[in-house]
């Protein structure tokens, strides 16, 4: 099968962008990677985007977006799976090169998240889970992840400060980044100071409602030549997604995310690395326990000693695993369906050496995208060329 | 926002919500809650319904205070995970409790109680909640 490479990254900054609507965020995301890679015409486009059609009363996107960034009548479609889109997108778009159907594929990520009130915005997010079961009840998403925090510090002895650790990490570093929504550092007490939304999770471990597009442009190694240098190549090495059951109470075990874990595996037998050989991690911390319980799924730490990580300092840009290099969901912002392209542009400057938090000599990074109540669940390895 | 025809969406559950009836694989015997098509352990589609006894146990909780809009009414109000004593996890309120006596494996009873009501077309839901059991 042919090589994909990523040769372009173009985004927005992640905020509550008043003055402009989801077509105008993901038109100018794709139009920079566009220009980024040296590309003006694409053979399709997928977008990776959660519910549009409940937030803007949009859906159709692969035609709206496609049309309004002057792509002609290309093949274009939405990709759902919940926060997870965005990070489908990027893969389905793979896909489509690696099949050798399609040569040069541009994946914008899109969410407008602000234009709803922020109760019926808890509504709409928790659409992502089991409607009959879970959102009848009267849960939000939040709710669903304290489930799980509540669960996790009981079984191995955390604190909330231990776990609000990853907060103050995404901070440290989204302050470096001048795409992210919160620039601003803070320390275990901002997060313990800050309400509670679903106890034991308060504001501060987790991440805010935002606006936001970014987009990659994918195409193989040989056709990638044609447009940029060596020095701007990413190679997507490895790729994995996989389910779980959507209803969190379903599950035999809360504290493993076992469909990050079985996408990690097989991202990882394709790139044929393990754990160990990756130098950063943006993993999916749309909550602090997420953070912990990501790290443990996809073999980097044992289970139970994700959050030792934080703890040990290990997860700073200096440390042995490296995460939220740009501030992750907790400070770049999320915007749900946008988040996997925001990971995977991210992941690109790291490895072209162009992040202005840069790991240093980075070769290979991972960026793990969580939909539902760990339901849904993208890994993909990309590679220094 | 418009919400045509509610009723029969809601109606098709009315055996589950009220009684607590769920699905138990003839083959293997594993029984589950929502009853499902396919029996989550073997696979097999020869699945009867099961009736709970609604006594369980609490397995985690949170206490949600910023509700999905529609579910302000009880706010703040508690959710949890119980397991009910033959074997399934559901996620249900708990009602009639104290939030600060809520504990790791207390003891709770289904009761049926109010979900919500919507505005719009004048629909109240009714399900299962948990509180503490009535000696
Ligand atoms: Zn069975």
């Amino acid at each position: 099968m042919r090589k994909p490479v990523i040769i372009g990254v173009g985004l927005t900054p992640v905020g509550e962008h008043w003055r402009l609507g989801l077509r105008d965020l993901a038109v100018e995301a794709l139009l920079n990677a566009m220009e980024d890679a040296g590309v003006d015409k694409v053979d399709s486009l997928y977008v990776g985007n959660m519910a549009s059609g409940s937030f803007v009363e949009q859906e159709n996107l692969g035609a709206l977006i496609a049309d309004w960034a002057g792509l002609g009548n290309i093949p274009a479609v939405k990709v759902e799976a919940a926060c997870a889109s965005g990070g489908a997108a990027v893969q389905e778009g793979v896909k489509a090169v690696m099949s050798g159907l399609e040569d040069v594929v541009a994946v914008v990520g899109v969410e407008k998240m602000t234009d709803a009130w922020p109760s019926d915005a808890t509504r709409y997010l928790a659409y992502a889970a089991d409607a009959e079961w879970e959102l009848f009840h009267g849960v939000s998403f939040v709710a669903l992840n304290a489930l799980a925090m509540r669960l996790y510090m009981k079984e191995y002895g955390y604190t909330e400060e231990d776990l609000a650790l990853f907060a103050v990490n995404a901070h440290a570093n989204g302050a470096k980044n001048p795409y992210a929504m919160f620039k601003k550092p803070i320390t275990v007490e901002t997060v313990i100071k800050s309400p509670y939304v679903a106890d034991p999770i308060k504001l501060f471990d987790a991440s805010p409602i935002a606006d936001g597009a970014a987009a990659v442009i994918i195409t193989t190694e040989d056709k990638a030549k044609e447009f940029v240098d060596k020095a701007k190549m990413v190679e997507v090495a490895g790729m994995g997604r996989a389910i779980d059951t959507i209803n969190l109470a379903n599950r035999k075990d809360f504290l493993i995310l076992k469909a990050a874990k079985v996408a990690a595996e097989r991202a990882y037998r394709m790139a044929g690395i393990s754990a160990n050989d990756i130098d950063f991690f943006e993993v999916h911390d749309a909550f602090t326990i997420m953070a912990a319980l990501s790290l443990e799924s996809i073999g980097v730490a044992e289970r139970g000693k994700g959050a030792m990580l934080a703890k040990e300092g290990q997860i700073a840009i200096d440390g042995d695993y490296p995460i939220q290099t740009l501030g992750g969901l907790k400070a770049r912002g999320h915007p749900v369906g946008a988040t996997g392209v925001y990971q995977t542009v991210e992941a690109v400057w790291q490895l072209r050496g162009e992040a202005p938090n840069q790991v240093p000599d980075a070769e290979i990074g991972l960026t793990q995208n969580i939909g539902g109540t760990g339901s849904n669940i993208t890994v993909t390895l990309l590679r220094r060329v | 926002m418009g919400r045509p025809m509610q009723v029969a969406r809601y109606w098709r559950h009315f055996k589950e919500k009220y009684r607590l009836i769920g699905g138990k694989c003839k083959s293997c015997g594993h029984v589950h809650f929502p009853k499902r098509p396919l029996c989550p352990e073997c696979g097999s589609q020869e699945i009867e319904e099961f009736q709970f006894s609604g006594r369980g146990k609490v397995v985690s909780w949170t206490i949600v205070r910023n509700p999905p809009s529609g579910y302000e009414y009880y706010k703040p109000y508690p959710v949890a995970l119980i397991e009910l004593e033959e074997g399934p996890v559901v996620l249900a309120q708990l009602t009639d409790i104290d939030p600060e006596k809520i504990d790791f494996g207390m003891e709770v009873e289904m009761v049926t109680r109010k979900i919500r009501e919507f505005d719009e077309d004048g629909i109240i839901l009714y399900g299962y909640k948990f509180r503490p059991p009535i000696k």
